[in-house]
């Protein structure tokens, strides 16, 4: 990449003085006024208060990335890439699966899809990869402006999609790609996988200094790789919190509060972030708060969230009474964390990115999904038949009816799209809901 | 015959239902109409009808079910199609097991537990295959009566299989076939296996749990209960009022709401 020094005024101007400033401001507000009209503090505990930072730190991460081309090198990165290799190279990352989770939930994810069906791509394809090409090709974003990519940095343990979709981005944008391959772990994941994952981060190092114009320092490294376990220590923490009754947070508020994990990994303010996040729950179970007021049931999630159905779901949902406290994704970005050793950055890494819950046998995750039944005391559980992630949907079938035959709880499976509002039926997924929850009671 | 104790209404998406029953709980009475788009007005029109043969129907508990029953204000409780019919079949028959309904716009497979409760179910998914709307859209097509469509297709030897499932892409496919010389008979048998075949399916998902039973407005096809019995290898069990299950699974629960009172 080349640096620009103009680049780089307008950065600190706009990011570190005038955007800073600003938001800081705005979360003071935030802080300071009590819940927004809509929230519906009938059934459910006010919004967090670090909600305000969620802001924040969301906010300020989309405003360095538009200010970020020419100043420092951009990456574009896949949710489960090994992301600790870039933050210790000084690299802005962008994740353009949070950035369609993001069009998602403001509503707009249709009309950027949009624009990559009517160049060619099939709804078919995965609607984050719609959304992201779409973004990509028309520069509609309610975001302002995504940087342009450096590096393309793609791991294949979340699907075989982002393979194709990075080639897409690598093609369109002429800059190079690194795909990490990680190979399925069945059961356990074998010492020689580990082995050829660990070759295969060790060979992106160069790309990844050249791109960036510097040499990675292993000191830094081990300090990304610190903050990392240490952020995901206390996002797991939070977490299990849920396991109190009635449940401090819900899936839906760790579905908003996911983003610092996912997209700033590494970095000291999101272990700040955490802590503090943690606190503020351990406050919560304290002063015995549930995150639904009349919590009389209590649900396990699977798959990834609706993101434009988040508020009307929650709010259905704790109308009766009913508490999603644990779920199979956001558990993902902290089940890890053990597995993260800052002194051996290269082979951890390895041993971590190879096994997330995408990346092993559908029978592991109906463990996870058993252990929390038990561990969080759940009456039920709702699998989300999610259109766009094949990986994460398939098994369900079978999943479901283990479930209710080894525990007697019922289990929905839930049709719909993570992304896309036009593969959700309102009527038909009311109806399953309604019948669902009458038998929870 | 006794009094009216308890109504149960039934809006579904082709046919509106409603049935009274006395304080045993016991089917007496019942009126179906296809169901119109100012659902109010039709309640109000079912409900003076029963007035007018049974009497006042004043502070009797009312519930409501079906796609349509949250616009059914004069309810005092709204229950889901699920629930309803469970109650309804398991109160007819007098036992559990796995029931398929085959209605005009959804079909369902239910597991009825051993006191009528609901273990599990299955619905189809966002599309009308499977379902009635996809016999009715085809019998339009092949200028064919909904009620004279069942023993047409039994009538043949000869099948063909209809690949489609998709409501719109298999009336293509039929058109094509009409236009290669097919006659009627063998395609509408190939019709009632694909929709069979679907709701087969679904029976597989969840599990079945002997013995079958089967409810709503398509039973009255016979093709459908033949093929049914044919794909699971189980005989089919029907209630005396398959259509209704819904609204007396319905009119069972508010008379049960109004015993606690």
């Amino acid at each position: 990449m080349k640096r620009d020094w103009r680049a780089s005024l307008r950065y600190y101007w706009n990011v570190k003085v005038l955007g800073n400033a600003y938001l800081r401001w705005q979360r003071w507000k935030m802080e300071r006024k009590g819940p927004p009209r809509k929230w519906r503090t009938d059934i459910l505990a006010p919004p967090l208060k670090i909600g305000a930072r969620t802001k924040e730190l969301i906010s300020r991460h989309y405003l360095e990335g538009r200010y970020a081309n020419g100043h420092k090198p951009v990456a574009w990165v896949t949710s489960g890439a090994p992301v600790e290799i870039l933050q210790a190279l000084g690299y802005y990352v962008l994740y353009p699966e949070n950035h369609g989770a993001l069009c998602g939930a403001r509503k707009v994810s249709v009309e950027i899809a949009s624009e990559a069906e009517n160049a060619g791509y099939s709804r078919d394809i995965c609607s984050y990869a719609r959304t992201d090409i779409g973004a990509m090709l028309s520069g509609k974003t309610p975001v302002g402006k995504l940087p342009k990519p450096d590096l393309l940095f793609a791991c294949t343990n979340i699907c075989q999609t982002v393979l194709f979709w990075y080639r897409v981005l690598a093609e369109h944008f002429k800059v190079p790609l690194i795909v990490i391959d990680t190979p399925f772990v069945y059961t356990s994941p074998e010492e020689h996988s580990i082995e050829y994952v660990k070759k295969q981060l060790e060979n992106a190092v160069p790309i990844a200094e050249e791109v960036a114009g510097k040499k990675l320092d292993y000191k830094k490294l081990k300090q990304v790789m610190r903050y990392s376990r240490m952020a995901a220590d206390l996002w797991l923490q939070v977490m299990e919190r849920g396991k109190n009754r009635p449940a401090p947070i819900s899936v839906f508020d760790q579905f908003i509060h996911m983003a610092p994990i996912v997209e700033m990994r590494g970095k000291p303010e999101t272990v700040d972030f955490y802590a503090a996040m943690l606190k503020e729950v351990d406050e919560r179970i304290e002063k015995g708060i549930g995150a639904v007021r009349n919590e009389q049931r209590r649900l396990l999630w699977d798959n990834l969230p609706i993101w434009y159905k988040l508020r009307e779901l929650s709010e259905y949902l704790a109308e009766r009474g009913v508490a999603v406290v644990a779920s199979t994704y956001t558990m993902a970005w902290g089940e890890l964390a053990p597995l993260i050793d800052p002194e051996k950055p290269f082979e951890s890494m390895a041993r971590t990115y190879i096994q997330p819950i995408l990346n092993v046998g559908t029978g592991k995750k109906l463990e996870k999904m058993k252990k929390m039944i038990e561990e969080f005391q759940l009456d039920g559980a709702i699998l989300h038949s999610d259109r766009s992630c094949k990986p994460y949907s398939i098994g369900q079938v079978d999943q479901r009816n283990r479930l209710i035959r080894d525990y007697g709880v019922p289990a929905l499976l839930l049709e719909a799209d993570h992304n896309d509002p036009r593969a959700y039926a309102e009527e038909q997924a009311r109806a399953r809901l309604d019948a669902f929850i009458e038998m929870l009671y | 015959m006794g009094k009216i104790a308890a109504i149960g209404i039934d809006v579904g998406s082709t046919t509106a239902k409603i049935v009274g029953v006395d304080e045993k709980g016991e089917f007496i009475w019942s009126y179906i109409e296809p169901a119109h788009p100012r659902v109010e007005d039709q309640v109000d029109r079912f409900l003076k009808k029963l007035e007018e043969e049974n009497g006042p129907i004043d502070g009797i508990p009312i519930v409501a079910t079906g796609y349509g029953r949250n616009l059914v204000h004069q309810a005092t409780r709204k229950v889901t199609e699920i629930t309803c019919h469970a109650l309804g079949v398991f109160r007819q028959l007098g036992h559990g097991g796995t029931l398929i309904d085959i209605g005009g716009q959804d079909s369902k497979v239910i597991i009825i537990g051993p006191s009528g409760e609901v273990v599990d179910f299955a619905m189809n998914d966002k599309c009308a295959a499977g379902t009635g709307r996809f016999l009715e859209n085809t019998a339009g097509r092949l200028m064919v009566k909904l009620d004279e469509m069942g023993q047409l297709a039994l009538s043949s030897e000869e099948e063909v299989p209809i690949s489609s499932t998709c409501t719109v892409f298999a009336e293509s496919e039929i058109i094509s076939m009409i236009a290669h010389g097919v006659r009627v008979e063998p395609i509408l048998k190939g019709l009632h296996r694909s929709l069979v075949k679907r709701v087969v399916a679904m029976v597989r998902s969840v599990g079945l749990v002997p013995p079958l039973m089967l409810s709503g407005g398509v039973v009255k096809n016979p093709a459908i209960r033949k093929m049914i019995e044919e794909e699971t290898g189980q005989k089919v069990i029907m209630p005396d009022h398959p259509q209704f299950m819904g609204a007396y699974g319905a009119a069972l629960i508010a008379l049960r709401g109004s015993r606690r009172k």
